[in-house]
């Protein structure tokens, strides 16, 4: 049979409601075709961020692809509504399922991402290049071409227009994107069997395609009641481990990870510790400075609701008290009741030497009495004004008035690597108090390069010996931890005031650069 | 401009009342400031006899900032025999201050730029209280950074958005932003003019100013109308330069005094050695932390509820009596020496003795204020644009944007928060709006204040737990043109007989900086007329 037999055979019934069909799917068609390269770009930028690059360069590929499809289409031959049916449905499952793919494979980390998302978005483009040059050829017997053209054409921009503003009003931000793709894919469907009604009677195969068809958005309607727990998975896959539990609290989300025999603590998706290094943070954090004090008998931990510092605070028996002061009573609570959890901080939160405090760290400083021999400060990175407030120095002052005489205080102080002037600000904000400092290093896998600050008002002497067992350190490469090579060695910075706080600015700055 | 403000606020007003009633229940509160009852009686005069007469070398009347500067003055000067006495129930006048469950707020002012070189009064104080640190008369000193005001100190709200500092930025052309940097420019001229004495054009406290016509006839325009002939129309520019004048003298730009206009940007020379130029010292209760610790000092000294009803000048010394209204009895003060450091207003009612020309400089012109505190459970959602910060103004609003009582504290977790909400009634005729403020419940203002605010932030109304509304029904003087060197003010340069004038109202403009300046350049006359040797903290 020629194409133009059946196409006209079908029309004779009632040519001007089939046209006018043809032309709103034309519409859907081009809605569609839009929609998935919009998911698309926006997936990438989501995923891997710079959104200009990746929207620049989804839209280039898929209207390249577009091209090849419409060069392509010159092959098509035989039954061309059938093959537009085809085209209809592999567009839908394609599209459709696009977003949701690409993100569990980004989550997935299966095989390299980048080229999935070009290879997705060529596959949909060429199909959907293959739409518009196929529809103009099934009706250009009925309509004379110039009109065709003009009227085809109209409809696809219309389209495209439609998604163009829905996509950002409502679609993304209401649907989100796995959703919004499958959305799109039943469109794609939706037309399909439209067709095969439209051309019920000129067509061979229409029973098989139109089973086909049902199958189709049988399939999406089943990922769109799924997506929901879809992006779960995918989330899921994202932290590469099993969560093993998630929370919501008052002040952050807590994830714990878990795969074989690591278990990692995330907190607003930023990695704490992962079980299989952290003993070199928390060593390096804790022994430095209290294995050198003999004498200490009160310790305050400012943060560190995991009871990690803790542990390796109760190893000395000369401590006879702990503070320790977390901000989350969600997180202490976590890490004293899960086994798992209270295993890998040798359950030190149920020590009879412990006092647990829950509150903010300044407040409770501002109110107390008491004075301590060690403290450490273990608070997240100073990544907005509000963390930043404690690496100040007025926080430094509060802390300086709890330190006994000799007493020490030490302070996380993000990365000296990644975060070179951050580190040095920190250690310039303690001098500026008046503090004598001692800053150090230590390599920790899972975080790279890790930076700690002494600070006392008596020079720092390294420990002769360390008295408890320890995995990571020894008498022998602890000066190793207090010389900084030519990458991370001093500069000089401003200490970060309250009215200033140029630390969170250098912060920002550099982690920013150091992602990239 | 003006009309876009109008119809902001006409816009406001019956969505105020739709959104209050229909929406979320008005959350609760109290009502406070200004008594009208009192006003009225004041000038009815029905008192009365004196039952018990006292004596004392020097009497205070008023413990706003001026009073208590001249106490401070005072004591620190090593003399005691003084008394305060405040017809409030509580100290500190413009610079009042509550506190609830969840922090001190101010109830009026709440900061202090860094002070100028001149007012070296203040720094004195500020030494004394051990938040200037170091010669407190240095060029740049040091503040304790607990009240320097953390970062990030301001945003305004325009177009949906929050943006960095008060300079409006959306929409700028390369126009507007060219006479912005003009005008930046034009004011550093200005901060930097010195006439052929040394003076500078612009000081502050004004009375250190000089006297050089070619600056104090910018006293006879409205600084709108400087503005134009200068050549600036951008609206932004005109917007942020009229919001400098309703926030520091209550007055719309179009009937503020160019000189006070200009002031604003050009007296302040403070600085500080750790601390940006536009820093400005503030705490959870504003001002009221100067207030709290003068009060601590001066104990027994202030007597607050004690309403003077009667002003006497006679030749053995100044009477004053005093209604005390809990016992509703009068008593009569005989002093030596009188600071009067209460509004000037009250005045002519309290004393036929009065000069005309006197009475007349002493006369209202007075902005009235609404200050609305908000306790929140939690702070507001954050908006798009930059964070929440110490002071956040809304672009185009009849109030002045709000600021943060809990942004001084080292606070880590989100919690509880009082926002401070201020507006000003500029742009209507002061006894119209004073009149409106005092009369409306506090229902009404409630519901505007949510209305204005609920434009940036569409969670408020679920976060309110407390909406206090506070009144100030004379609140600032009003700094119009010819008020500052017209004339009519520099007889409150000289004392009444025995009475010497130390409000800010006797500058024409209710600043800290001059109130403290009058009050404690009072005190050392008074010191000296009586034979006190002291040396003086005015340079």
């Amino acid at each position: 049979m020629s194409e133009a037999g059946n196409t006209a055979a079908a029309l004779k019934t009632a040519p001007d409601r089939a046209q006018f069909a043809l032309l709103v799917s034309v519409f859907i068609v081009a809605a569609c075709g839009l929609a998935y390269e919009l998911v698309a770009g926006a997936m990438a930028s989501y995923l891997l961020g710079d959104s200009v690059t990746q929207f620049s360069t989804v839209i280039g590929a898929y209207l390249f692809a577009m091209g090849i499809g419409s060069w392509l289409s010159r092959y098509l031959r035989g039954d061309l509504v059938a093959r537009f049916v085809l085209i209809e449905l592999a567009v839908g499952l394609l599209g459709g399922f696009s977003a949701a793919a690409l993100f569990l494979a980004f989550a997935a980390s299966a095989g390299p991402f980048r080229v999935l998302l070009y290879l997705a978005v060529l596959a949909v483009g060429i199909l959907v290049g293959l739409e518009i040059p196929l529809v103009m050829r099934i009706l250009r017997r009925e309509v004379e071409f110039s009109e065709l053209v003009a009227r085809v054409l109209s409809f696809d921009y219309l389209g495209a227009l439609a998604v163009s503003l829905l996509f950002p009003l409502v679609l993304a931000p209401h649907l989100g994107l796995v959703r919004t793709g499958l959305l799109f894919g039943l469109a794609n469907g939706a037309v399909a069997l439209w067709t095969l009604y439209l051309f019920r009677d000129g067509l061979a195969s229409r029973v098989a395609l139109r089973r086909f068809a049902y199958l189709v958005l049988l399939l999406l309607a089943a990922g769109m009641a799924g997506a929901g727990r879809l992006t779960t998975l995918a989330e899921g896959w994202i932290y590469a481990d099993d969560i093993i539990h998630a929370e919501d609290t008052a002040y952050q989300r807590i994830v714990v990870t878990r795969w074989r025999d690591d278990i990692r603590l995330f907190l607003n998706q930023n990695l704490q510790f992962s079980s299989r290094d952290e003993y070199r943070y928390h060593e390096a954090l804790v022994h430095p400075g209290l294995a050198g004090l003999p004498q200490a008998r009160r310790v305050l931990i400012l943060g560190g609701g995991d009871g990690m510092a803790l542990r390796e605070v109760l190893k000395y028996p000369n401590v006879a008290a702990v503070t320790l002061v977390d901000l989350d009573p969600a997180m202490t609570r976590l890490f004293s009741s899960a086994p798992l959890l209270r295993g890998l901080n040798g359950d030190a939160f149920h020590s009879p030497r412990l006092t647990l405090i829950n509150g903010d760290a300044a407040r409770w400083l501002e109110e107390t009495s008491e004075s301590f021999d060690f403290i450490v400060a273990d608070f997240p990175d100073p990544s907005n004004h509000s963390i930043g407030k404690l690496y100040s120095t007025a926080f430094y002052r509060l802390v300086d008035k709890r330190l006994a005489p000799g007493g020490r205080l030490v302070v996380q102080a993000t990365s000296p690597f990644y975060a070179r002037r951050s580190f040095w600000c920190i250690d310039a904000t303690l001098q500026a108090v008046g503090f004598q400092t001692a800053p150090y290093h230590a390599l920790v896998p899972s975080f790279g390069e890790w930076g700690y600050v002494l600070a006392s008002h008596r020079p720092y002497t390294m420990p002769t010996e360390y008295s408890v067992p320890l995995r990571f350190l020894t008498v022998e490469s602890t000066p190793q931890l207090f010389s900084f090579p030519a990458d991370m060695a001093a500069t000089v910075e401003e200490p970060n005031r309250l009215n200033d706080q140029p630390l969170v600015r250098l912060f920002e700055v550099e982690w920013r650069h150091a992602l990239r | 401009m003006k009309r876009r403000a109008f119809l902001a606020a006409c816009a406001a007003a019956p969505l105020a009342g739709c959104l209050g009633n229909a929406v979320a229940p008005l959350p609760p509160g109290d009502l406070g400031g200004s008594d009208a009852g009192l006003g009225h009686r004041l000038r009815a005069g029905d008192f009365p006899a004196p039952s018990e007469t006292r004596s004392i070398p020097l009497l205070i009347v008023g413990a706003g900032i001026g009073g208590l500067s001249a106490g401070w003055k005072l004591q620190r000067a090593g003399f005691g025999d003084f008394k305060i006495l405040e017809l409030e129930q509580s100290p500190g006048g413009n610079a009042r201050y509550g506190q609830n469950a969840v922090s001190a707020y101010p109830l009026g002012a709440h900061y202090l730029p860094l002070p100028t070189r001149e007012a070296r009064a203040v720094r004195e104080l500020l030494a004394d209280l051990g938040v200037l640190q170091g010669d407190p008369q240095a060029p740049r000193p040091t503040y304790d950074e607990r009240y320097l005001c953390h970062v990030p100190q301001e945003r305004l709200y325009q177009n949906g958005v929050w943006h960095e500092g008060l300079l409006p930025r959306a929409g700028l052309g390369t126009k507007e932003r060219a006479q912005e940097q003009r005008f930046r420019a034009q004011m550093a001229e200005f901060r930097q003019a010195r006439d052929s004495a040394g003076r500078r054009a612009f000081a502050l406290p004004l009375a250190l100013s000089s006297p050089d016509p070619r600056w104090r006839r910018l006293d006879r325009i409205t600084m709108r109308d400087w503005l134009l002939a200068e050549g600036y129309d951008a609206p932004q520019l005109h917007w942020y330069v009229n919001y400098a004048c309703r926030d520091d003298y209550g007055t719309d730009y179009s009937e503020t005094s160019a000189w006070a206009g200009i002031h604003y940007y050009a007296c302040r020379d403070g600085g500080a050695a750790n601390a940006a130029e536009d820093s400005v010292l503030t705490a959870p209760e504003g001002n009221g932390w100067i207030v709290r610790a003068l009060q601590q000092r001066l104990g027994q000294r202030i007597e607050s509820g004690r309403v003077a009803c009667r002003v006497q000048q006679r030749r053995d010394g100044v009477a004053v009596d005093v209604w005390q209204p809990v016992e509703n009895r009068v008593v009569r003060w005989r002093a030596q020496q009188l600071i009067w450091a209460a509004p000037l207003f009250l005045l002519p009612r309290l004393t036929a003795d009065l000069p005309p020309p006197l009475a007349a400089a002493c006369a209202s012109d007075h902005a009235p204020w609404l200050v609305a505190n908000l306790t929140l459970h939690a702070p507001p959602g954050r908006g798009a644009g930059v964070p929440l910060a110490w002071d956040n103004v809304l672009y185009d609003s009849p109030g002045l944007g709000y600021v943060v009582a809990t942004h001084q504290n080292i606070r880590v977790g989100p919690g509880p928060t009082v926002l401070t909400y201020y507006r000003p009634f500029s742009g209507e005729a002061p006894a119209a709006a004073r009149q409106r403020l005092l009369a409306a419940r506090r229902e009404h203002w409630a519901g505007e204040v949510l209305a204005d605010l609920g434009r940036a932030h569409r969670d408020l109304g679920h976060l309110v737990q407390r909406l206090d509304v506070f009144r100030h029904g004379h609140a600032m003087i009003r700094p119009v043109p010819g008020r500052l060197w017209g004339g009519a003010r520099a007889l409150l340069e000289q004392p009444w007989g025995r009475l010497r004038f130390a409000h800010a109202d006797a500058s024409g403009m209710s600043l800290f900086e001059e109130a403290n300046y009058r009050g404690v350049r009072a005190a050392e006359q008074a010191m000296t007329a009586l034979g006190m040797p002291h040396s003086s903290s005015l340079g």
